[in-house]
């Protein structure tokens, strides 16, 4: 499958042929089915797609927690190579998740409870994991808090005397202080004002850069991925349609996947005068009963008589540009 | 009739705010600011963008407008005839004048009706139509104006049964059944997928031009009110601060807060990973209840001088034709 280019000992995060399905009475929903690729020290890669096509059941599959009825049934989840998935529940609390991989979730300014001051929050996580004392706590929350731009001043307050903003600086502040490698952000500025969100997003840019992590940046936007994303994957009923750097997407050359090309399209310019804007009529598959052959094709406008009947893989068609379409692998 | 259907003078809505024992007996009362003095026309036919960031006042503008809530003070006037405050026979007829399309298409119906009868409703409420199957073929007939095609099968559906997109068609369809003369809506797709956003803005303009409709779009999102309206206005904490043609105020921006709001949206180009984005403004937006002395937009503002702190709050003034700006220093930045 995806065997990428780049040496082994860069990589942080390597999934092979990972599938989550949810097992319902009704059958198998294959929200991720045998997807692979690799995530590189310091860089972020971004997940885009339509809702439902898998981005945040891909994230779950990476913390190690699908709710039920999912069940992850297959595949290799290497975190420093070393698979997580064999992992007894005890061991991925103690060893992985929040240490090795955080995440900051779809929503993360209703994470915090509203009952607590963030003090006693951040703290009650901190000291969970790490045997400190309480002054230990507070330097290094305070030291964390000094990172995503706040001041210790929000350690006595509550959660609905802050801003949007400043909640979602908190909840990343709680992703980072356990120190882990990579942080998943499912959609973390969807729900922002486009002052905020730009801010949010030079924050991350920025610890990006001083804490040497690697992020995987979830959004349904591919606005904001180009700001954010070295490395893109568009990902499209629980598959991945297309894999590129962000100068093969966003360049001159664009994409090559019928539908990362929509997609695209159907993202409106803001100082481009446009007479109508693109989209992709009809919805993604449902996953419980998919269509043969590509997924996508009784949505695609250059579809072919092989994609009814044979599914695609993906292969590299440039250097670290793969795609899963038989119409790019004719020309 | 006038050029103008709606003109909207000085609007203003103050929400009083419970006070402390000490404002009790100070007897001093203190107000949330929602809306503090907005003044515009909206021209027949035309769909006019009302855009800003969360708690800006532009969902209060709207619900006034639709008569939802009372404004405390300011005049409204639709269609030649003042409706600032009007009685509840009046207010029967204005209901069917100025209808509203919802934000959230999945909480806007009821899940136990089926389309026919989401649809039907507004009809039985307002006596419209002689019998069920004159309602009916009315029903059929707005489907199809939103393009929900054969009308026959949707009517048979139930809400869940259609996609977020569908939803969304068939509350437009819902809004359109009493011939309204003027349309609210209220982030009609912000929580509809990328993929199908541009197939619901495209259809609601494709339905304005047929049907001559006029439209009041809220929503945060530039890149959208761009194509899709006429006029814009960007509001902040409780006043339009620049107005215009989308050309002008997107391509020209003259207020400092347009100029960052516009920095601040990111766009699908690459070469941008790398680079801290700059964005000319200052701290987070002041509660509605501590609105700014002198110009509100001064403590945030990379531009603002002692006048701006100092003086009377400025006014709209024409820039070049329809392009208006709230901003004394304009001209020098």
């Amino acid at each position: 499958m995806a065997a990428e280019k780049t040496t082994q000992n860069k990589r942080v995060l390597e999934v092979k042929n990972l599938k989550l399905h949810y097992l319902t009475s009704q059958g198998a929903v294959k929200a991720v089915d045998d997807i692979s690729f690799c995530l590189n020290k310091g860089e972020t890669l971004g997940i885009v797609g339509e809702s439902g096509c898998g981005k945040t059941t891909t994230a779950v599959a990476l913390m190690m927690m699908p709710s039920p009825p999912g069940k992850i049934v297959g595949g290799q989840i290497l975190i420093e190579g070393k698979d997580i998935v064999p992992l007894t529940e005890t061991q991925i609390r103690k060893q992985i998740r929040w240490e090795k991989i955080s995440m900051v979730f779809q929503g993360a300014m209703n994470c915090l409870t509203p009952v607590y001051t963030i003090g006693k929050q951040m703290m009650e996580t901190l000291r969970e994991h790490r045997e400190m004392s309480k002054e230990e706590a507070i330097a290094r929350i305070e030291k964390y808090l000094a990172y995503v731009g706040l001041s210790k001043e929000v350690l006595k307050r509550y959660p609905h005397e802050l801003s949007g903003g400043m909640k979602q600086r908190i909840v990343i502040a709680m992703a980072l202080f356990l120190e882990p490698k990579i942080v998943l952000c499912d959609e973390p500025t969807t729900a922002l004002d486009v002052v905020v969100q730009a801010q949010i997003i030079n924050l991350l840019k920025d610890l990006k850069q001083q804490l040497d992590l690697s992020f995987i940046f979830i959004t349904h936007d591919l606005a904001t991925e180009a700001e954010v994303s070295d490395r893109l994957m568009v990902m499209y009923g629980g598959k991945i349609a297309e894999i590129g750097t962000n100068e093969q997407l966003y360049g001159k050359q664009g994409p090559m996947h019928p539908y990362t090309q929509r997609l695209l399209k159907a993202t409106p310019l803001l100082h481009e005068k446009v007479e109508e804007l693109a989209f992709i009529p009809g919805r993604p598959p449902d996953l419980l009963k998919p269509p043969a052959g590509c997924k996508f094709h009784d949505r695609c406008n250059v579809v072919m008589d092989r994609c009814k009947v044979d599914e695609p893989d993906l292969q590299e068609v440039e250097p670290d540009h793969f795609v899963a379409c038989w119409r790019c692998r004719e020309s | 009739m006038s050029e103008n259907i709606f003109e909207v003078k000085n609007l203003q809505k103050w929400f009083p705010v419970r006070r402390s024992m000490t404002d009790v007996l100070k007897n001093r009362l203190s107000y949330v600011k929602a809306v503090d003095g907005v003044t515009f026309n909206i021209r027949r036919g035309e769909i006019f963008g009302l855009v800003g960031e969360s708690g800006c006042g532009k969902t209060t503008t709207g619900k006034i407008l639709m008569k939802l809530l009372e404004p405390t003070g300011g005049q409204m006037i639709l269609d030649g005839q003042e409706v600032t405050h009007i009685t509840a026979e009046r207010l029967r007829k204005y209901r069917r004048e100025v209808q509203m399309i919802f934000q959230d298409p999945y909480a806007s119906m009821n899940p136990r009706f089926r389309i026919r009868d989401v649809l039907e409703e507004p009809l039985l409420i307002h006596k419209v139509g002689e019998d069920h199957q004159a309602r009916l073929q009315m029903v059929a007939k707005a489907l199809s104006e939103v393009r929900l095609q054969p009308p026959e099968e949707f009517m048979e559906r139930f809400p869940h049964m259609l996609s977020g997109g569908q939803r969304q068609r068939a509350a437009t369809a819902r809004s359109l059944i009493l011939n309204p003369k003027f349309i609210v809506a209220d982030e009609p797709v912000s929580m509809i997928d990328l993929s199908t956003r541009a197939e619901i803005l495209h259809m609601m303009k494709l339905v304005q031009r047929e049907l001559q409709l006029t439209y009041l779009y809220i929503t945060h999102d530039l890149s959208t009110a761009r194509y899709f309206t006429d006029t814009i206005a960007v509001m902040y904490l409780g006043r339009i601060v620049e107005m215009g043609d989308p050309d002008d105020v997107i391509d020209h921006p003259r207020h400092p807060y347009t100029m960052a709001l516009i920095s601040a949206v990111c766009e699908p180009v690459s070469g941008k990973v790398n680079r801290i984005k700059d964005v000319p403004i200052k701290g987070e937006v002041p509660s509605a209840q501590n609105i700014p002395q002198g110009c509100r937009f001064h403590p945030r503002c990379v531009y603002a001088k002692d006048e701006c702190r100092n003086e009377k709050e400025p006014e709209l003034e024409i820039v070049e034709g329809r392009h208006l700006v709230a901003c004394r220093r304009y001209k020098e930045i």
